[in-house]
């Protein structure tokens, strides 16, 4: 019983990690088709944004309060440079996006080790987020249950946005059927720049939150990025509550292939029940079924 | 020489919940052109694709095939329909376009080529590849990339992938959209001449076209067969004039309102 | 000039220069270290041939090379090793890096690697069937574009870890200290040559045979299929086959470049077939041409000469210089340098033929 509490709740866990690296991802690969594969950079900026918070501030409490938002907007606000300068031009070639992103990726992650050196360095977790809280039989790390409601608050956060929101309409109608939308009026530009943003200042927001549970280096950002696609690759593309579930599912297939084999098979095992799964249902777990497009 | 080549019997095709069509019979002669028309969303598109096995459906299509009698196409895959002798174009023409003429026509004259001929170098083309381009009216134009033809070109082409492909039925998705009053001729003559032989569907908005060029009609409206039979016969069935205007009108109004945006 | 190219005579006449080059020139202007990263860039230069077929012609943006890479190289390793422990204990016996993790049976699969013609036989035909099979399961799903190009990443993420959990497999270090090279002296300059000469003729031998994959119909149809998969099918053509074939014979240069790499560098871990190299695999073939023959070829030596060069004295200024040169030549001149060359030829106003750049 406790086995099985600590394994659904390592799950849990996993699976928020990965879904907060994935959520920002879900909007602009899901509902835009750019695949950036900066956003691990922009994660890898919400990291060291924690860290230079804290050098600033000092208190490790008020930093996280502080570089919460901070982090969202200068993911953010990277997100919508590289929007602008780069991706706009190229929504076309989608596969030539993901090489020019990597570029760009690689760019920043030397400018990462040439300002912050290339050591990992650490933040500081607030007094009120050490240690571990009873459940149900297991002690749970405060750091895990603060990214798991971190996760959820996210994720509501960006549902209730796309569903209530006048821009969150925007966003839906041009991912919907973009000719459309911009015959009705809406700038499909301004809409782009927009989920840019929030999609990127998301990824400043988890990088944020992971430093609670891992170092800082200039390659971070990286290691989550693989991950963080394989989630939008199965839950279906442009559908948050795929990335939701996928992350779950994958996050808690890790943590209990890891009990019973190691890490690194338990990579290898993700790999295949992707490759498997796509067998059953290739756009993923969620999709619109509408007239193909040949 | 009038055999029927393809038979659908009660397609339906269910789009989440959506009846994009709801209980369509079809029958696809040799030797006619059969127009499919309807306003927009009255299921055409959507009937061939599922023919073609792009779109799940219940329902049964047969193929009707010399020596082995009626096959049942639902089910197969896209490219096993399509060696079955059923061949299909799109809205937007769909060619290689940085390819040539002659490499479209080669490539889709060459569905059952063995492996060793693929790896191979072209020596030469085959025989009924350089007849259709003659036929397409495409001689002139055999080394010239298909990109950069012009849009009825492109048409002919595609029409002419599906001649050398030897197939038997073809479903024309809106052949003269963007066509001149020329080219809409020559198209119209052209496909008269393929039907000769084969069972020809065209998806149109065009009235005119239709009328000069159709042997026989099917009307599409929300996802059933609203009328069917010669032109004279649907023009004149009121629920077809219905359909298109909301009231009713003499024939020659006959032309959908949304034509244009299709 | 680029016209004559392109006929029999004009062929003949470009496998001739570059033989001259390769087995003439450049064994004669170049000291034996000089020569021996020379072979290691030839064989960055064969895969780099491969991903311009899979890639460049076919649409398959592959960016799990490493992985292939890295069986060839392995498989090679693994008898290396295994002729190395044979050398000095006998047979059956343990290779040395097991003796210092603390591996005393030698693990069962190991054991056929003992015979070259298995080895040869596993280098040529294990990365292929694996690219076969993966190649089947994801293109007959019509898995293609972005899911494609990820999930070839996530295989190179993969794999990478899974060799770093293997102790048998060296882990972390990889396989390295290698002494003999199917019995030759890998200390003998001479020997050294001759793997030079052995990695010079396979890039002859491969490019020859992506030449004629490209003028085949088989070539014709690979570029259909990459401009328009759905139009293919519906002309009765099951494109999953067409991709197959360019993707595994993708995997057999990248699988026979490393079972080269590996007596030529003398060591191979997971750092060198992970996701950042495989993706470092694509530069060269983007800055050269995506999309024509000698172009990947070009492009790889250069990139691999630069990093040589850079990385050593400027290591923060060459990364800039990478992360540059991808957004730079992807985004502006996606045709590579190729598409230079094709764009003066078409200012000469000689007839343009259907290079593409998609």
């Amino acid at each position: 019983m406790d086995l099985l509490v600590g394994q659904v709740f390592t799950g849990l866990s996993t699976g928020s990690i990965l879904l907060l690296a994935a959520l920002g991802l879900s909007l602009t690969f899901g509902q835009m088709g750019v695949i950036n594969m900066a956003h691990g950079e922009f994660i890898m900026a919400g990291c060291y944004t924690a860290y230079v918070t804290q050098q600033l501030v000092g208190d490790a409490g008020a930093s996280l309060l502080i570089a919460l938002p901070v982090g969202f907007l200068v993911g953010g606000a990277m997100g919508l440079i590289l929007e602008a300068v780069l991706i706009r031009h190229l929504y076309h070639r989608p596969l030539d996006t993901l090489l020019v992103t990597f570029g760009v990726g690689l760019v920043l992650q030397q400018v990462a080790r040439d300002v912050f050196g290339a050591p990992a360095v650490n933040v500081t977790v607030p007094e009120a987020l050490r240690g571990g809280v009873d459940l149900l039989g297991t002690t749970v790390p405060k750091t895990r249950l603060f990214i798991l409601a971190l996760a959820v608050v996210a994720v509501t956060a960006v549902t209730l946005v796309l569903r209530f929101t006048p821009a969150g309409r925007r966003i839906r109608a041009v991912v919907g059927n973009r000719d459309l939308a911009e015959t009705a009026g809406i700038s499909s530009r301004a809409v782009d720049a927009g989920t840019f943003f929030i999609g990127s200042g998301l990824a400043g927001v988890a990088g944020v939150a992971l430093t609670l549970i891992g170092s800082t280096s200039p390659t971070t950002g990286q290691s989550y990025l693989v991950d963080a696609f394989l989630v939008v690759v199965a839950g279906g593309m442009g559908r948050i509550k795929g990335a939701v579930v996928a992350a779950v599912a994958l996050g808690t297939f890790q943590a209990v292939f890891e009990t019973y084999s190691t890490a690194s098979l338990a990579k290898v095992g993700v790999f295949i029940v992707i490759v498997v799964f796509l067998q059953l249902r290739p756009q993923g777990l969620f999709t619109l079924r509408t007239r193909s497009l040949a | 020489m009038s055999t029927t080549a393809l038979t659908c019997k009660n397609i339906e095709v269910d789009f989440d919940g959506f009846k994009a069509v709801n209980g369509v019979d079809l029958t696809l002669d040799r030797g006619e052109v059969h127009f499919l028309i309807g306003p927009n969303g009255a299921g055409k598109t959507t009937l061939v694709d599922a023919i073609t096995g792009l779109a799940r459906y219940t329902g049964s299509v047969t193929k009707d095939t010399a020596g082995k009698g009626a096959v049942e196409l639902r089910g197969k895959k896209v490219h096993h329909i399509a060696r079955a002798g059923i061949g299909r174009t799109f809205q937007t023409a769909t060619v290689f376009e940085n390819l040539t003429v002659a490499q479209n026509l080669d490539i889709a004259a060459g569905a059952g080529r063995s492996p060793w001929t693929l790896l191979r170098r072209r020596a030469h083309l085959p025989a009924n590849v350089t007849a259709v381009i003659e036929q397409i009216g495409l001689h002139e134009h055999a080394d010239t990339p298909a990109g950069i033809l012009a849009h009825g070109q492109k048409q002919w082409l595609e029409i002419g992938m599906l001649l050398v492909g030897d197939a038997d039925v073809l479903l024309l998705d809106e052949p003269i959209a963007g066509m001149g009053a020329d080219e809409r001729e020559t198209t119209g003559r052209l496909l008269h001449d393929i039907a000769a032989t084969r069972a020809v569907a065209v998806v149109e908005h065009d009235m005119d076209f239709m009328r000069a060029f159709a042997s026989r009609v099917t009307v599409l409206h929300a996802g059933t067969v609203l009328a069917a039979g010669t032109v004279d016969d649907v023009s004149n069935d009121p629920r077809v004039q219905e359909v298109y205007l909301g009231t009713t009108h003499t024939e020659s109004d006959m032309e959908p309102a949304d034509a244009a945006t299709a | 000039m680029t016209r004559f190219l392109a006929t029999r005579a004009g062929i003949w006449t470009g496998f001739a220069a570059a033989a001259l080059v390769l087995f003439g020139a450049a064994p004669l202007l170049l000291s034996g270290f000089r020569l021996g990263l020379f072979a290691q860039f030839l064989c960055y230069a064969i895969v780099a041939v491969g991903i311009g077929l899979a890639w460049g012609r076919g649409g398959m943006l592959t960016l799990g090379q490493g992985v292939f890479f890295g069986m060839g190289a392995y498989l090679m390793a693994m008898h290396m090793k295994m002729a190395d422990a044979e050398f000095r204990n006998g047979p059956g016996s343990v290779p040395d890096f097991m003796e210092l993790a603390g591996i005393r049976e030698l693990p069962a699969y190991w054991a056929p690697f003992s015979s070259p013609a298995f080895t040869i036989a596993a280098i040529l035909i294990v990365p292929t069937a694996f690219a076969v099979l993966l190649g089947f399961a994801v293109f007959k799903r019509r898995v293609k574009g972005a899911y494609f190009a990820i999930l070839s990443q996530a295989l190179a993420g993969a794999f990478a870890i899974l060799l770093i959990g293997q102790q048998s497999m060296g882990g972390f270090n990889g396989l390295s200290r290698f002494r003999y090279f199917f019995g030759y002296n890998l200390d003998d300059p001479v020997n050294q040559q001759m793997l030079y000469f052995i990695a010079a003729g396979v890039l002859l031998v491969v490019v020859a045979v992506a030449l004629q994959l490209r003028r085949s119909r088989y070539g014709e149809l690979l570029v259909a299929v990459r401009d328009a998969e759905e139009r293919v099918r519906f002309l009765g053509y099951d494109a999953a086959n067409i991709k197959v074939v360019a993707y595994a014979t993708a995997a057999l240069f990248a699988s026979v470049a490393g079972a080269i790499f590996v007596p030529v560098v003398g060591i191979i871990s997971p750092a060198s077939i992970g996701i950042v190299p495989s993706i470092m695999f694509i530069l060269g073939v983007a800055i050269g041409g995506r999309a024509s023959l000698v172009g990947p070829v070009v492009g790889a030596l250069a990139v691999a000469a630069a990093q040589t060069a850079l990385s050593e004295q400027f290591p923060s200024a060459w990364t800039y210089a990478q992360g540059l040169l991808f957004i730079v030549v992807i985004a502006l001149l996606p045709g590579g340098i190729a598409s230079i060359a094709a764009a003066t030829k078409r200012f000469r106003k000689e007839p343009a033929t259907a290079e593409a750049t998609a």
